[in-house]
């Protein structure tokens, strides 16, 4: 088995409620991560921003999350910035379409992990 | 009852304690399984060691009941610790109870009939990663059309059995003229919009034979793109539309595409189980993909689709990181 490690920092800044995501999301992990994000998405009106840039992998259960946080902000009036994407994680987003309703802002240095 | 089984333990001990014999030791060992049925916790069985103690030899010093009182105490988190354990037990065999009905949903109604029009050979695989199956093929026939959905599931039991089920009865309810790729999608993603939860979606491509003009049409909702191998320029084309994954937002509109088929081209639709192998030297690409399918482009659709599955098991030791599902349409002269 995989390392089971994700952390979530949370930090506000200027009523942006900013979100530092660090390891993979997976099966594993995924539920963590959907722990932390639901604590805040009924908030009226949220503006979340989730900086994604130390995340070097994530699979179909990971997007799940972020698809289930985007419905539940955008219910409420509010909005979902994406950060930091690596190559990978910005393809799995454009396949899904999810790049043409979310907000989403690929890395700019080098992807570190492109494809082998 | 624990009085009954305190009578019993108490007589146990007397002898034992009046014979110290191997035989009365282990009577009260094949007693032990009783306490264990009768869910007798470790701070109880203490606490009936001690009535019988008290019963038989009043006369101990209090120093002994004290300490016996203090066992109790210690005993009292290994016991919690006993229930959770029980209760996880339970648990897992309720999950396993679903995941054997959602097993069974799936091999049963969710089947599926392989098309039959003239000029087009199918093949396809589709294998679990674990019990339950999240990728999804269902065929759809009229006359001179071969219609496909391949689709990937997130979420797994019941819930995600119910989601192929839509797919099914979805697509069995449209009429002849609604069987274009943009409206199959379109129609699809209406249903499961109204009935997943926010964080189940479901990525599908859909493609559709048309043996009268041989043309392939497709739209994809969020899926990978699928694979055109031109025989004639002897080239592959990655094969994507515009289109959200099914079950994000009601109004969600799909783009449609088509592509001429000639003899011995052939399309390769995927799940993301085959795109993202991941090998312990990492991902592969969709050029091993590409090499994989031109190894055996002159094969049936069903071998194309087979050897690309033992080749990519392979890779990682035939144990599946997640579900695997690839569907081939290839076209061939025509039966006159």
């Amino acid at each position: 088995m995989q390392e089971m490690n994700l952390q979530v920092e949370l930090l506000e800044q200027n009523s942006v409620q900013y979100f530092k995501v660090v390891g993979e999301i997976d099966a594993f992990t995924a539920p963590v991560l959907r722990e932390r994000l639901a604590a805040v998405e009924n908030v009226d009106g949220l503006k979340a921003e989730l900086d994604l840039s130390e995340v070097d992998y994530m699979d179909s259960t990971g997007l799940g999350v972020f698809v289930g946080f985007y419905k539940a902000v955008s219910a409420n009036g509010g909005h979902v910035k994406i950060t930091g994407l690596n190559k990978r994680l910005n393809r799995l987003f454009e396949i899904t379409g999810l790049n043409e309703i979310i907000d989403i802002e690929q890395k700019e240095s080098e992807d570190h992990n492109a494809t082998l | 009852m624990p009085q009954e089984v305190g009578r019993q333990y108490k007589e146990i001990m007397k002898k034992y304690l009046e014979s110290h014999s191997e035989e009365d030791l282990y009577v009260g060992q094949q007693f032990s399984r009783r306490f264990i049925e009768k869910e007798i916790a470790p701070e109880d069985v203490i606490s009936i060691h001690k009535t019988a103690l008290f019963e038989l030899h009043p006369e101990l010093r209090n120093e002994v009941w004290d300490s016996l009182d203090f066992l109790i105490e210690m005993m009292i988190h290994y016991g919690l610790t006993l229930r959770e354990h029980q209760s996880l037990i339970q648990k897992q065999e309720a999950i396993q109870m679903e995941m054997n009905v959602a097993t069974k949903v799936q091999d049963t109604l969710l089947k599926t009939k392989m098309p039959s029009v003239n000029g087009l050979d199918v093949g396809y695989i589709s294998q679990p990663a674990k019990q339950m199956n999240g990728d999804y093929v269902y065929f759809l026939n009229h006359k001179h059309e071969s219609g496909v959905a391949v689709a990937d599931v997130i979420g797994k039991g019941i819930p995600a059995a119910l989601c192929m089920s839509m797919i099914k009865f979805g697509m069995d309810g449209l009429s002849d003229e609604n069987t274009s790729p943009r409206n199959v999608l379109g129609i699809i993603n209406r249903i499961v919009e109204k009935g997943v939860d926010d964080s189940m979606f479901i990525s599908m491509f859909y493609g559709k034979y048309n043996s009268e003009d041989t043309t392939f049409s497709y739209a994809s909702a969020g899926h990978e793109p699928a694979l055109h191998f031109d025989s004639r320029k002897d080239v592959f084309t990655e094969l994507d539309a515009k289109g959200l994954l099914l079950g994000v937002k009601p109004d969600a509109e799909y783009e449609e595409r088509s592509v001429v088929l000639h003899d011995g081209d052939f399309i390769a639709m995927m799940t993301d189980g085959v795109t993202e192998t991941r090998t312990e030297e990492g991902f592969i690409d969709m050029h091993t993909i590409q090499n994989l399918l031109h190894d055996v482009k002159d094969k049936t659709a069903q071998q194309i689709a087979e050897y690309v599955y033992n080749h990519l098991a392979s890779l990682q030791n035939y144990r599946l990181s997640d579900d695997f599902t690839i569907v081939i349409f290839k076209k061939e002269p025509e039966q006159v």
